[in-house]
């Protein structure tokens, strides 16, 4: 008999379902009390199954060790230095945690009558005060579930307000070409047509080019400040008035808010309306681990295009307020991510205003301090001083055949993170960095030691990088069959 | 990297061939190389109206998904459904099997204004 002797369990990445044995059970059904009913008279014919529901069969002992393992292949802000660019991988307090499982949070119901979620109702209203008053925005609405759907939230306020005044010309909105590629995607999700803005060569939006696209077919400028380059757009004043005498909006996306929170306001820079990712800037979980929460801010003029209810406070009582006749409407069931939301409010009241400062402080300190050192090891192709994040070209080893991707796939066997790779895409074999104001000056450190040894090792054998990762279950995925042939369930593996 | 004499091209590295008055679309060998293995196309409708320079579909490689635009004003006549099934042809074969689409021209002029295959060997040379 042959048997492997590295099998490892952590290794194992089978589902459930492959590793299933008809008869196997974990738990012993009691015996059915009705043995002589015939419940098949109770149900139509047409909501009854043809054949027994397929579940996996295995022992209990089985299934805890499967996701115990699956849990122990995380590779998480809470195991790993997580430096990945555009996404603000930061810590989130496990606090946010506490206060959100607390009873009176987890076990109450949408549906419930208002005088019984007076507490929750309070936190949403006091959320998105702070939140007005962090951005500087006249009214934020918490509905939206995720970033690009605040941005398509953002999108329909800005038809609406044109629409409003009978301005129906305006039918396109710019974006730069640094830009996230929700941003384009919003803006034609909801029918507009996309621009593209380009960039000087200070990596800034080009003033010249934006006045040209602004024309009284403009509807809105989508802009992320700072940019997808982590430069801090300078010019955003003479941006602002350019769109605003053009009769335009300028809309912020709160990706990058991180760089800012606290020290500088999208409202007093004159941005009409903004969406906040509070799973990047107010440390709520973020990616697989979600949900999302992705906030609507607005000026004062917007305020009546909002989605609607909006939270209010009336006599000392919470309710909704469904009188907005000029609404955009309900954009998410209920109101928004509750869950997520708590978390985000406990956040930012542990921080209060002068913690929220040294975030935006810290996460520009951190982000520096590496680009001054790996900018002596890479090349950095917008050397300026950066916000909270900064972008590394590895186009100098296209020659060696590598490609950004392979620097980072290396990474993940020191213990770090990948960064983001290919975005923005006007930096050819981009690695975009963003340490976030959570690291510590050790762990900045141990990275650009980490850097210099890739760094030595893709001159001196470009094949170790090629070949990476040799520490994870599995090294490299097929990115063109997954792509093409895409296995999406265990049912695809049947097929 | 080979870039057809008969061919003329864009800076957005796209190829036309002109049969009379025939346009045939694809993107150049350079541009494939860049965007690496391609992994799903998106094809415009036949009979679609076209405007020179306005993204007309996209090509989604493992990198990213890319624009296509029109090299060229027109009409939609034909779509290389081909590439739905097998969206790798445009890395094997760029400038053959792999076109995107075909367009009747509403100003045959236009061609004029293209770059040669030199023209754009020289935009390639100096980075774009």
């Amino acid at each position: 008999m042959n048997v492997e002797s590295h099998i490892n369990l952590e290794q194992d990445s089978k589902l459930l379902f492959e590793k299933s044995k008809p008869g196997k059970s974990g738990t012993p059904l009691p015996k059915r009390k009705f043995q002589n009913r015939n419940f098949g008279k109770l149900i139509p014919q047409s909501l009854q199954r043809a054949s027994g529901a397929r579940l996996p069969q295995l022992t209990e002992s089985e299934l805890i060790r499967h996701f115990i393992n699956l849990s122990r292949k995380n590779f998480s802000v809470d195991t790993h230095f997580y430096p990945l660019g555009s996404c603000t991988m930061k810590y989130n307090p496990k606090i946010n945690e506490d206060i959100a499982g607390l009873e009176g949070f987890s076990w109450i119901h949408p549906y419930q009558d208002i005088s019984e979620v007076q507490g929750m109702l309070r936190i949403l209203h006091e959320l998105s005060t702070a939140l007005s008053e962090i951005t500087g925005m006249a009214e934020v609405s918490l509905q939206p579930a995720a970033g690009a759907h605040g941005e398509l939230t953002g999108m329909m306020i800005t038809r609406a307000y044109h629409l409003s005044r009978g301005d129906t010309k305006r039918t396109r909105v710019l974006v730069p070409d640094s830009s996230h590629g929700t941003n384009p995607a919003s803006a034609g999700q909801c029918g507009f047509e996309v621009v593209q803005i380009p960039s000087n060569a200070r990596g800034r939006v080009d003033l010249i080019a934006l006045e040209a696209a602004l024309d009284d077919r403009a509807a809105c400028l989508m802009l992320t400040n700072p940019n997808t380059l982590g430069l801090f757009e300078d010019d955003i004043l003479q941006i602002c008035e350019a769109v605003h005498r053009k009769g335009a909006l300028l809309y912020y996306d709160g990706a990058n808010l991180n760089a800012l929170v606290g020290n500088l306001r999208p409202g007093d820079m004159g941005f009409d309306i903004i969406h906040l990712n509070l799973h990047k800037t107010f440390s709520t979980p973020h990616g697989c681990g979600g949900p999302g929460a992705g906030p609507v801010g607005v000026s004062k003029t917007l305020i009546p295009f909002l989605p609607v209810p909006s939270i209010v406070k009336k006599d000392g009582q919470y309710g909704f307020d469904y009188n907005r006749p000029a609404s955009i409407g309900k954009v998410k069931s209920f109101y928004g991510n509750v869950g997520v939301l708590i978390r985000a409010y406990v956040y930012i009241r542990m921080l209060g205003l002068d913690g929220l400062k040294r975030v935006s402080h810290d996460a520009v300190v951190n982000a520096n301090y590496l680009r001054k050192k790996l900018s002596t090891i890479y090349n950095v192709p917008y050397n300026d001083f950066c916000m909270h994040e900064f972008v590394i070209s590895t186009s100098n080893f296209d020659s060696k055949g590598l490609h950004a991707g392979d620097f980072g796939k290396r990474l993940l066997d020191y213990g770090i993170h990948a960064p983001t790779v290919h975005f923005p895409l006007i930096v050819k074999e981009a690695l975009m960095i963003e340490p976030t104001e959570t690291e510590s000056k050790e762990m900045l450190d141990r990275f650009v030691d980490v850097m210099r040894q890739i760094h030595r090792e893709a001159n001196e054998s470009p094949d170790i990088l090629k070949n990476a990762p040799y520490t994870t279950p599995i090294s490299r995925p097929d990115e063109v069959l997954a792509a093409r042939n895409p296995v999406l369930s265990f049912r695809d593996i049947e097929r | 990297m080979n870039y057809p004499n008969e061919l003329r091209y864009t800076k957005t590295h796209e190829w036309v061939r002109r049969d009379g008055n025939v346009i045939k679309v694809g993107i150049t060998e350079y541009a494939q190389h860049e965007i690496t293995d391609v992994v799903y196309v998106e094809l415009p409708h036949v009979g679609n109206s076209i405007e020179s320079g306005k993204p007309v579909c996209i090509v989604e490689s493992v990198k990213a998904a890319f624009d296509i635009y029109a090299p060229m004003s027109g009409v939609i006549k034909a779509i290389n459904t081909a590439l739905e099934s097998d969206p790798g042809l445009i890395n094997r074969d760029p400038y053959g099997s792999a076109w995107l689409f075909e367009l009747s021209p509403s100003n045959v002029e236009e061609w004029d204004s293209l770059m040669t295959s030199a023209q754009y060997e020289q935009v390639i040379k100096q980075g774009v």
